[in-house]
């Protein structure tokens, strides 16, 4: 899985979840401030990621993900060898 | 004194009855105390007004309320009663019980009564004790009450509780099928995950309530729809053939994403937590007795209840509608 995969599989997700549109869904942005998504909506997020993933990604996690690109990052390092 | 009764083939629900107290607490009325918005609650758990008790009105009082309106929609004489079930986790005592108490205000004379305490499962718990009962002939009709004061529980300046929980109380009457009747109250499918336990607590009688909001959130997200699913396919009844599902009203976010899960369109979904707010184990016999009253619910039509919260505890069944 490449680290462009997993952003558009994100950006996927997020669209569903959160309704921004996807092509938003860049890696600078933050959830926060930028994407307006609350911690319910994470966690959401978070649960679909580990569906189309398969990498789950804790409570105590989530709260430090707090750009997309952090999300990238924390599939793309715990995938394992997917490849 | 209650005696035993030949087994029924099935048991089904007579009636409902719902108790609301008449104190309206509004987000507005609780951004004046905590920090915190009504946009913020609204988004957040979806709720805009919810009622709390006075002082000096107890889980006991609210419990007659509801069970005296569902006694009277039944059509049975008080002594037709031979089992009053009380769910409950918010009382002010453990003694007496709140179902010996209620039931002797109602004029049920010496029925068997206990109180049970399954959290915000506690009416799906009690109404499948109900049935059980019925179907062995222990009881032929009994009254379910399920009645919360949350707020004994709820520190008034935390803003991650007291946003959310509220009081009142509901009840049903259960009684055995008529002949030739389909059964009404389909098999339970219940559970706990006690692993998870300590994310809803109150640690003892001298403290308020805790929660772990976002650890809650994950679990009733994602361990829940399966469980309701089940319930569906034991009371060989399809999802798409649900008139609605009633699911504890926990929170909006969590009871929206439950029912995405399952496959429930928006609109049968029961959103009585809107003005209701989180009641526990009340809530889903408040909005049952709410959305009959209403006409939302047609008399046969197939509701799913879903029952979850502290324990983890949780329990399913498909009923229909009296």
């Amino acid at each position: 899985m490449t680290d462009q995969e997993i952003l558009a599989g994100l950006a996927e997700i997020i669209e569903e979840i959160a309704g921004v549109p996807a092509d938003e869904v860049t890696p600078s942005k933050s959830f926060v401030d930028d994407l307006d998504i609350d911690s319910l909506s994470m966690v959401e997020i978070a649960v679909a990621a580990q569906d189309k993933f398969g990498v789950e990604i804790p409570d105590d996690q989530l709260k430090d993900l707090t750009t997309v690109q952090d999300v990238v990052n924390y599939v793309a390092k715990n995938a394992g060898s997917t490849a | 004194m209650s005696s035993a009764f030949p087994p029924a083939r099935g048991a089904r629900i007579l009636s409902f009855g719902g108790y609301q107290p008449g104190n309206v607490v509004t987000n507005a009325d609780l951004t004046a105390r905590v920090d915190t918005s009504d946009d913020w609650i609204r988004s957040r758990v979806g709720i805009v007004s919810r009622r709390f008790a006075g002082p000096d009105e107890t889980v006991t009082d609210m419990a007659v309320a509801a069970g005296g309106k569902a006694l009277a929609a039944s059509g049975l004489p008080p002594g037709d009663i031979d089992l009053v079930i009380a769910a409950t986790c918010s009382d002010e005592a453990d003694i007496p019980n709140v179902a010996a108490v209620a039931a002797y205000r109602l004029a049920i004379v010496a029925p068997g009564a206990y109180d049970i305490n399954a959290a915000c499962a506690g009416f799906c718990y009690a109404l499948a004790s109900a049935s059980d009962a019925v179907r062995a002939g222990s009881a032929r009709h009994v009254l379910v009450i399920a009645s919360e004061k949350m707020t004994n529980w709820i520190d008034p300046e935390d803003r991650s509780t007291c946003i959310i929980f509220a009081d009142g109380a509901g009840a049903a009457v259960v009684g055995p099928v008529a002949d030739g009747e389909r059964e009404g109250i389909g098999p339970v499918v219940w559970g706990s995950a006690g692993d998870l336990a300590p994310r809803i607590a109150i640690p003892d009688r001298r403290s308020y309530m805790y929660q772990e909001g976002q650890a809650v959130f994950r679990w009733a997200t994602t361990a829940l729809h399966p469980i309701a699913a089940r319930a569906c396919e034991r009371a060989g009844v399809a999802v798409a053939d649900l008139a609605a599902f009633v699911p504890h009203q926990a929170n909006l976010r969590i009871i929206e994403a439950i029912a995405r899960r399952l496959g429930v369109p928006r609109e049968r979904l029961a959103d009585d937590i809107i003005h209701a707010g989180n009641t526990s184990s009340a809530s889903i016999p408040l909005a049952l007795s709410r959305m009959t009253e209403r006409g939302d619910l047609k008399p046969g039509s197939a509701a799913l209840l879903l029952g979850f919260g502290a324990g983890m505890c949780y329990a399913a069944q498909v009923v229909t509608v009296p």
